[in-house]
């Protein structure tokens, strides 16, 4: 391709390998992005070290958490544009690759073709009752198939609310004008029939926030995976990854398999064993998401075992600040209440006063549960102490 | 006058005459914006400035300000135009009372009410639609509380820089605004619109720019006060807040100072005037545990150096 649209200008040239080094270290540069920057060039010139690191954040790079590549791939490729000899490799290679995504595969085809063929005709209306109280984690991924399809028919929806938008009706509350006018001019003038409007609905925004520490990874998987199959089109979705930082899936969620999103968040975080950051992350999207407006007004799901590793007073101060703000607050627990899991989870019990709905479970039948309280009676919340169901067992 | 700057250096200049300082990248930015005629899109924390900057660019240029502030469920007959139902039904009355409408066919009718008389100008057509010689400054503010549909639209009307009105025609821009859009990130502007547009991130300004921005914006505040409050407010943004205050506040804070007829920071004062920087209850007790002391002390430290 280089041979026919060869870079002519020592601008273009410039904005070309520029472009090539910041793909290299992992950044998405679309081609009306390489021009712009060129044109950019031509107004600031390419003398002046400030002017083109400006000219080209301002045309390449499209959101802030990409700033900190752009500026070490401006760094190198700088410092070699000056050499103007090798092409040099920015120092770390940021190149994320998605290969990890053959083994799951890998298995489903060898099971597919060897064993399950004929058993899964039989087992059609089994697996249902089977299914329903397995343990995600000892899912196979057949199996995690097989209950994706099953919570496809369930509806994370919840109850609407009004819209800024109106739509037509039979007996609304406003007059619809243009309906009127143009209804009139079919009778010449005579405005007979009234016509009417009234406040459209609009779904709320689901936001879900997935621990994806050690243990929790199945379950996250799982849920991650029913977030896709049962959210309706219309719905508006965000997900976020919490370990030992946040990581904003949203993208990932919508133009992927789930499972490569959450495999590419896991890689991002490095200390597993160590358990979950769950103050610092909720801060964190309290503070860059949810309390800006993301969160306002939506139904917003956490699933943790609540074992955090902070203090619990952040925690449960992040949660009252959510709270605050949503229109809904469900907390997933999936791991079994066990004698000895009480103490773990400090931070399970901080956070509890700041929960409007919890559900406990591990399985398919928790799932149904979730939608359950997600699509229950509109909420009326009237103080901030628990209802007794939420008391830990 | 078509106002074309030659460097990212005369934007600088220009905007700082018309009361707004800029850092390198936001005059390059603008710079860029004038000669490429292409949209800017702002993002950065609440009170940093983004909308601030198109009402210089207007005083600046003198092209007229048309704001259009967006909100979940905006469209067509709030962003770009409307018809005047309520005359239009008048006009459908007159006629009839005075029989005009009887010697006319539907048709005829249909064109009388669907004229550009009852046609109603909302935000995006008038920046379209502008006949005067200079081009106006078109602000679309927090473009993230509108939906993604409108965002298409927008989309449409950014790149070609025309509007049609399926009963009239098309509009065309002569002169394109400058335009500027806005957004707080509660969600992410889609990818296809930033594309279209330059992409800048305001930050909170250091300290030396903070102070010129207080001695500018409050000018009866004296320097060693401007300093001891951008020096606080320095402070302030280490401590970890919920919302860290930004530029807005820190000029409102000065504003509270000068009104009250202060000339230097105090412990008691700061404790009085703290609702001014600070609007979160908890931000304000995490202020007093750190020690309002310290903070008064460290704002010293800032206002001395290098003064």
């Amino acid at each position: 391709m280089s041979d026919v649209l060869a870079p002519h200008t020592p601008a273009e040239r410039m904005a070309v390998t520029f472009a090539r080094v910041l793909r290299g270290a992992g950044l998405r540069v679309p081609m009306g992005s390489v021009l712009a920057f060129v044109d950019a060039l031509g107004q600031v010139g390419m003398q002046d070290r400030t002017c083109v690191y400006w000219a080209g954040r301002a045309t390449l790079v499209r959101k802030p958490e990409d700033f900190e590549l752009y500026d070490r791939s401006f760094a190198v490729f700088w410092l070699s544009a000056a050499h103007d000899d090798a092409d040099q490799q920015p120092d770390e290679p940021l190149h994320i690759t998605l290969a990890l995504d053959d083994e799951p595969d890998d298995d489903d085809h060898d099971g597919d073709g060897a064993a399950n063929d004929e058993p899964t005709i039989v087992l059609r209306f089994s697996p249902m009752e089977v299914l329903r109280d397995k343990d995600f984690a000892a899912y196979t991924t057949d199996e995690l198939r097989l209950a994706q399809e099953l919570m496809s028919q369930l509806r994370f929806i919840g109850p609407p609310r009004h819209s800024f938008r109106y739509r037509r009706s039979r007996r609304g509350s406003r007059p619809d004008l243009p309906a009127t006018v143009r209804a009139s001019l079919r009778a010449g003038g005579e405005p007979i029939r009234r016509h009417w409007r009234e406040p459209g609905e609009r779904l709320r925004r689901l936001v879900v926030l997935l621990d994806i520490s050690g243990s929790m990874e199945p379950y996250a998987r799982a849920m991650l995976r029913f977030v896709h199959a049962a959210v309706s089109g219309r719905q508006r979705v965000e997900a976020f990854a919490i370990g030992t930082r946040l990581t904003r899936m949203t993208k990932e969620l919508h133009s992927r398999d789930p499972d490569t999103a959450l495999a590419a968040a896991g890689r991002r975080v490095h200390d597993w064993s160590g358990g979950t950051r769950l103050g610092d992350c909720l801060r964190e999207f309290n503070d860059q998401w949810g309390v800006r407006g993301m969160a306002r007004g939506a139904i917003v799901v956490i699933l943790s075992d609540g074992w955090d590793r902070g203090d619990p007073q952040v925690l449960a101060d992040q949660m009252q600040r959510l709270q605050r703000i949503t229109y809904q607050t469900i907390w997933v627990n999936p791991l079994k209440v066990t004698p000895g899991y009480a103490p773990l989870a400090r931070g399970m019990a901080a956070a509890l006063p700041f929960v409007d709905d919890f559900v406990e479970g591990h399985s398919l039948s928790a799932m149904h549960e979730l939608a359950g309280v997600i699509a229950g009676a509109p909420l009326r919340r009237t103080s901030q102490v628990p209802p007794s169901k939420l008391e830990p067992r | 006058m078509v106002t074309q700057p030659n460097t990212p250096a005369d934007v600088s200049h220009a905007l700082s005459l018309h009361g707004y300082i800029p850092d390198d990248g936001l005059a390059t930015s603008v710079f860029l914006a004038m000669t490429l005629r292409r949209p800017l899109l702002l993002e950065g924390e609440a009170g940093v400035g983004k909308t601030e900057v198109a009402k210089v660019l207007s005083r600046w240029t003198g092209g007229e300000l048309i704001r259009l502030q967006c909100y979940e469920g905006i469209d067509v007959s709030q962003a770009v135009y409307d018809w005047d139902y309520s005359r239009q039904l008048l006009h459908l009355r007159a006629a009839e009372a005075t029989g005009e409408s009887l010697g006319l066919t539907t048709n005829a009718l249909e064109q009388q009410l669907y004229n550009e008389r009852f046609l109603l100008k909302r935000a995006l057509l008038q920046a379209i639609d502008h006949a005067g010689e200079i081009p106006p400054v078109l602000l679309i503010d927090e473009i993230d509380r509108a939906d993604d549909e409108f965002e298409a639209y927008l989309l449409e009307v950014l790149s070609e820089y025309q509007i049609t009105v399926p009963e009239i025609g098309r509009f065309n821009a002569v002169r394109p605004p400058l335009v500027i859009l806005t957004s707080n990130r509660t969600r992410d502007v889609h990818d296809a619109l930033k594309r279209r547009c330059l992409y800048h991130w305001v930050e909170h300004p250091d300290f030396e720019r903070e102070v010129r921005i207080v001695r500018m914006r409050v000018p009866q505040v004296l320097d060693r006060l401007a300093r001891q409050v951008a020096g606080a407010v320095e402070a302030l943004r280490t401590l970890n807040l919920y919302k860290p205050p930004g530029v807005a506040e820190t000029i409102d804070w000065a504003q509270a100072l000068a009104a009250l007829g202060r000339t230097e920071l105090d412990e008691a004062i700061v404790e009085a005037t703290l609702g001014a920087v600070l609007k979160y209850r908890e931000d304000q007790d995490r202020t007093r545990q750190h020690g309002i002391a310290d903070l008064v002390k460290q704002a010293f430290e800032r206002g001395f150096q290098s003064s």
